[in-house]
């Protein structure tokens, strides 16, 4: 068998079931493809020798029979999630040197079941970004291109090394998180697959916090089958995040018929913002034609509060940040600032972090500050916290109208070239989660499923929102919109 | 609400982290274009509506209030950039 790093889980799973591949031989094949690919900056500390020997002992296990799903299945780690003896820098200058004495649960669980760590992927620093272009590391570049343009895009953000590495075919899977739509806008821009889940399916125990309300883990796969059976091994209860749910999992695989007759999907109004551009709107519609020509039920919805999703994160997720990134004090792990003659203590903490957080971090966490401070509390940070109220009301109401999934675009555009967005304000960046950041305030499940390309041969992908805890249900629609969308293409090698 | 420099400074002094003089009015105009991003949000009616305190309305678990954990003083100082003797090291505070 040829180029193992191209396989997907489930036909690698597969095939090492069926003896035809070895771990080993599909773990080089990755080791191999990520050498090769320096020119894509996604994997930022590789990790041959555990990824070896993982697949060493996930072939032995395999051979004993009832191995688990991922067992021998090669992926990358975002450097967000600490992990054991490897740097874990959630691609900041402040976590430089650090080296967890500790695994985050969902890394913990993923290694359990004998998933091969091939090592950890950019993304943008604190994963407060729609670009990778905040990292500490470097721009993680996407391996897509503009026809013959030789510009260099960005893979999105904020798991923009992970969407990069996957859509290369460097890695079989890879972990994401996403705040306010940082796996799927990453998945869309590359065209792979990736699901947030609901929030509390997942521990957020040892992945580095940004804003803890908001933050959940998912997967990020080359198709719907794979991103089932990777959340299935992610998910769980974890005594150790007191937010984490305790539900049991389903077989999220299992759930997966691609029967989709009589469910009702919402195309909800007021996504179709001004100034949308032609092809997301028509990519849009025919997803909807598909979903409909499978059996599903179209109908036109209203999420009224919609406009204010964004306007309400950008005040929720800074002042959580600024409370969550007060421990990078310059004491207890990662960098200390060299002090001068007489500093003291608050030299120390200042110095340490205007030196430690780039610019875009130290811009949210003064936001954040701000919103949080005497006096503005209230106007702020409370009101915000009612309007998201009202934003998962809206939801609560369409879902209670017996919508069992929404449709929307996943992005506002395709991919834009790195260095394009500089000179924008940052609200024009922001603007990039326009339709994912609803789905973090309302703690829902989202999908982004590939389902077309832009006339210059860029991904574009579409987003489907379920019900809490109905990954399953999500899961097997995507499935079906998968299917018929037939999204088959890939990025040439250039790199 | 408009951030002028010196409340620019004020906030940044309150997130400990080091602003020099002539990155202000930068700075003091980016928060201007974030915060009437913000100010949106006065559009909307909230009277009676309850800040969410949680997404998923699900009650924190309690546990026994006992110790769990412990006994890793190395492994919590071995990320320290300045440890010494068994204690984080920092420098001399005078108040």
């Amino acid at each position: 068998m040829s180029e193992l790093n191209k396989l997907g889980l489930a036909e690698a799973r597969d095939a090492l079931r069926k003896g035809e591949v070895t771990s080993v031989e599909l773990t080089e094949s990755c080791l191999k493809a990520i050498d090769e690919a320096a020119a894509l900056n996604a994997f930022v500390h590789k990790t041959p020798e555990i990824a070896l020997e993982r697949a060493k002992a996930a072939d032995e296990r395999i051979k004993k029979g009832n191995a688990p799903s991922m067992c021998g299945l090669p992926i990358g780690i975002k450097d967000l999630f600490c992990t054991k003896g490897v740097p874990s820098q959630a691609a900041s200058r402040i976590l430089e040197g650090f080296k967890p004495e500790y695994e985050s649960t969902v890394s913990q669980q993923l290694a359990d079941n004998g998933a091969v760590m091939l090592g950890k992927l950019n993304m943008d620093e604190f994963a407060m970004g729609s670009s990778n272009e905040t990292s500490v590391y470097g721009n993680a570049v996407s391996p897509w291109r503009r026809g013959n343009d030789d510009a260099q895009l960005t893979p999105g953000g904020s798991s923009g090394g992970s969407a990069a590495a996957v859509s290369a075919d460097l890695c079989l899977a890879a972990t994401g998180t996403d705040t306010g739509g940082s796996i799927r806008q990453p998945a869309a821009f590359t065209g792979i697959t990736g699901i947030k889940p609901t929030y509390g399916r997942c521990s957020r125990w040892g992945i580095v916090a940004f804003a803890s309300s908001l933050d959940q883990a998912g997967p990020m796969t080359k198709n719907v089958r794979d991103a089932a059976i990777m959340l299935e091994t992610m998910c769980g209860h974890d005594p150790k995040d007191s937010t984490s749910a305790e539900l049991a999992v389903p077989n999220f695989e299992g759930m997966l018929t691609g029967d989709i007759k009589g469910k009702k999907i919402g195309i909800p109004k007021e996504y179709r913002m001004d100034g949308m551009p032609a092809e997301i709107e028509k990519l849009w519609s025919e997803g909807a034609e598909m979903l409909k020509a499978a059996g599903a039920e179209i109908v036109d919805i209203s999420l009224p509060h919609t406009k204010y999703a964004l306007p309400a994160y950008y005040v929720i997720a800074p002042a959580e940040a600024s409370s969550n990134l007060a421990r990078y004090d310059g004491v207890r792990y990662g960098h200390r600032a060299t002090l001068a003659q007489g500093d003291g203590i608050t030299e120390m903490y200042e110095k340490t972090r205007s030196e430690g957080f780039g610019h875009e971090v130290q811009r949210r966490v003064m936001i954040g500050t701000y919103v949080l401070s005497a006096g503005f509390y209230d106007a702020y940070y409370n009101r915000a916290r009612r309007v998201r109220t009202l934003i998962k009301k809206d939801f609560e109401d369409v879902f209670a109208a017996g919508i069992d999934a929404i449709l929307t675009p996943a992005t506002p555009s395709a991919a834009f070239g790195l260095g394009e967005m500089t000179e924008a304000d940052p609200v024009q960046m922001y603007l990039n989660d326009v339709f994912t950041v609803t789905v973090n305030l309302a703690g829902l499940p989202g999908i982004s499923v590939p389902a077309g390309l832009d006339k210059k041969g860029l991904p574009l992908g579409l987003q489907l929102i379920g019900r809490p805890w109905d990954e399953g249900d999500l899961l097997n629609t995507a499935y079906s919109l998968e299917s018929a969308a037939g999204f088959v293409a890939k990025p040439v090698n250039w790199w | 609400m408009s951030i002028d420099q010196s409340t620019a400074a004020k906030v940044a002094k309150l997130a400990r982290i080091k602003v020099e003089d002539d990155a202000l009015p930068a700075l003091a105009s980016e928060f201007n274009t974030i915060l009437g991003f913000i100010e949106q949000l006065n559009e909307v009616d909230v009277e009676g509506v309850d800040p969410m305190v949680s997404v998923e309305p699900m009650r924190l678990k309690r546990r026994e209030d006992v110790v769990t954990d412990g006994n890793q003083q190395d492994k919590v100082l071995a990320n320290a950039p300045d440890a010494r003797e068994g204690f984080f090291a920092v420098p001399k505070v005078v108040e």
